[in-house]
């Protein structure tokens, strides 16, 4: 891979990545948008945040497979206990980096 | 705010930046280690600080970037790797919907700008804070800009430091979770979001062991939603 596909890759992926990100602040941001879909876009953060970290916690490989013997799944149970408890951004990112980390010396 | 005198796009640039810094150190805190964890990757897989720089200032989507350069270790060509970004963050367009709500008299050239800071992080943030109320979109633009000043910085210089970092010290690897986990947590306001992530969790795993590729993220969100959204109106009418 030379420079010139890498600066290519890096303005393809900015380019699909800015889009989504812009169009709907162009398109929707003079007018008032409808109880519905507002209700629904509503939803979405969460759905989003669940959709992303699952998979991630409960499948491993490729092709994926069900592991639920996999460290990233039992850490995280005390990294979210640790989030409700703390509601602390950072603080949540340094624990669950440290207890995932400790996790894997002693395993 | 006391002073009413005060219109909304006046400038006073020194309370956002204040309001805004102080918004968005725990997404700092949350992006160095990932930065710093995507330059060394990046910085294994071949790229030059200048590439890793120029992806992180480009792109500014952390799992994207992740996956780009465990596509590119695979062998990958561009165009799989731009159509997978372009997937995983289709998610954004939500975000932005959800966040054009309260950006209605901005400028198209702000607007654009801000379009730009539009992650993960920065929307649940400056969606929380909002929804609250006391917010302004200067206040949001800082947070987006910091938080990806500290992207750009922490991923340079992860790529900087790269050979110097063992893969998976410091359960770097684990940051990004631990993040979305938390994020997560924030967005659980009541049963009916509990109910929806729980779903959207289901679905996204099922569907990731059917679908190839990311396609599970934005399908299982947007059915979670829709269920979820068919719960509350069947609720209210049960209410009402």
């Amino acid at each position: 891979m030379n420079q010139t596909h890498v600066l290519l890759l890096a303005l393809g992926m900015g380019l699909v990545t800015y889009l989504p990100r812009w169009v709907p602040l162009f398109l929707l941001s003079g007018r008032k948008l409808p109880r519905w879909f507002t209700d629904w876009l509503d939803l979405i953060p969460v759905a989003i945040l669940s959709a992303l970290v699952m998979p991630e916690l409960l499948l491993s490989g490729r092709p994926p497979e069900l592991n639920l013997l996999q460290p990233k799944l039992w850490v995280a149970l005390p990294t979210f206990l640790f989030a409700l408890w703390t509601k602390s951004l950072g603080g949540t990112v340094l624990f669950g980096m440290l207890l995932y980390w400790v996790v894997g010396m002693v395993v | 705010m006391e002073d009413s005198s005060r219109s909304p796009d006046t400038q006073g640039p020194s309370v956002p930046l204040r309001e805004g810094l102080k918004a968005a150190w725990p997404i700092c805190v949350g992006y160095v280690p990932i930065g710093l964890a995507f330059g060394v990757l990046a910085q294994k897989a071949g790229l030059s600080l200048g590439e890793i720089g120029l992806m992180s200032l480009l792109v500014f989507a952390g799992s994207s970037q992740f996956i780009a350069v465990s596509m590119l270790n695979a062998g990958s060509a561009i165009l799989p790797i731009v159509l997978t970004t372009f997937m995983v963050n289709l998610r954004h367009l939500l975000m932005s919907s959800s966040l054009a709500v309260y950006l209605r008299r901005l400028g198209r050239g702000w607007l654009s700008l801000f379009a730009y800071g539009v992650t993960d992080e920065s929307f649940a943030v400056n969606l929380t804070r909002f929804r609250l109320g006391a917010w302004h979109w200067q206040q949001a633009l800082v947070v987006n800009q910091i938080a990806n000043a500290a992207w750009v910085g922490s991923s340079l210089l992860g790529g900087a430091a790269g050979q110097f970092i063992p893969s998976g010290a410091f359960g770097i690897d684990y940051a990004l979770i631990a993040m979305f986990l938390c994020l997560l947590v924030f967005q659980l306001r009541g049963g009916l979001y509990a109910v929806t992530a729980a779903v959207a969790g289901v679905l996204a795993v099922v569907l990731a062991l059917l679908l190839p590729g990311n396609l599970h993220i934005i399908i299982a969100s947007v059915l979670a939603a829709t269920i979820g959204f068919a719960l509350r109106r069947r609720y209210e009418r049960g209410e009402g």
